[in-house]
């Protein structure tokens, strides 16, 4: 749906909570770093400049993945006023994988499991402030898991 | 859709860590049942098959914002999420919402419980 045809169904809008959820997520999820095809192109779009690396965040992976469908990671974050984690293989298809934003008491990690089409560095990129913060670990991936 | 079924497909726990050391963290840990379909996989007759991914996960603690994730197709199927947060007591109400890119959504709520010493 159109910007406009929203305004216009909002401003009709008896119904209008049922297609408000919708709306929401398309206005916060930020389709052009997670569509394009490069890494370069996603850190762009968010609004990432001059990633300082930092051995300060931990990545726990195998170092060799038999199926890259379901490769599990974990990553914490020991940078001060850690706000935001995110999740980035350049070979990809799509090179950003997740990004966390933490608040109220969240702490800088999590756990999860992603998908790697190959043999490819995970690179984390961590938002503290104004500044960003980086750190990569190296996988080997048997199995392509992006289909 | 297959809304009418996914509604107790999300497992959620909340657990209130038992190591004093840790400083009151709860562990959240939640598994979902969703394809994560990328677009770019065919089927058996060579048709692509259309992406089905999840956009957007929320967590609250009662009822204010703790983790707010946006995800591509590269999370993998069923996805499988562990966070921590600090300050929750027992009985305090955690809430995963998620929605995914053809408007389907989940809600699921637990209390924090204290986590079983061995």
């Amino acid at each position: 749906m159109q910007r406009r045809n929203f305004l216009t169904f909002l401003l009709g809008g008896a119904t209008a909570l049922l297609v408000i959820p919708l709306q929401v997520l398309s206005a916060v999820w930020n389709r052009a770093a997670f569509e394009t095809t490069k890494l370069d192109e996603a850190t762009k779009n968010l609004s990432i400049d001059n990633e300082i690396v930092s051995l300060d965040i931990q990545i726990i992976a195998p170092d060799k993945a038999e199926n890259g469908a379901v490769v599990p990671v974990e990553v914490r974050s020991h940078i001060a006023n850690t706000e935001a984690i995110a999740i980035l293989v350049e070979k990809n298809p799509t090179p950003l994988i997740a990004n966390f934003m933490f608040s109220h008491g969240a702490e800088p990690f999590v756990v999860t499991r992603i998908k790697m089409a190959e043999t490819d560095d995970i690179k984390i990129i961590v938002k503290a402030g104004n500044q960003y913060f980086t750190n990569s670990k190296n996988i080997i991936v048997l199995e392509n898991g992006c289909g | 859709m297959v809304a009418a079924n996914m509604v107790a497909n999300m497992k959620l726990r909340a657990r209130l860590k038992a190591d004093a050391a840790s400083g009151a963290v709860t562990e959240v840990k939640l598994l979902i049942s969703h394809v994560m379909e990328t677009g770019r996989r065919k089927d058996d007759l060579n048709q692509l098959i259309p992406a089905h991914f999840i956009q957007l996960l929320t967590a609250t603690l009662n009822g204010k914002p703790v983790l707010e994730a946006q995800w591509g197709t590269g999370v993998a199927k069923n996805p499988y999420l562990t966070f921590h947060v600090k300050g929750a007591k027992l009985g305090d109400i955690i809430n995963v919402t998620w929605h995914d890119n053809l408007g389907q959504t989940e809600s699921a709520e637990v209390a924090v419980v204290q986590e079983l010493t061995p």
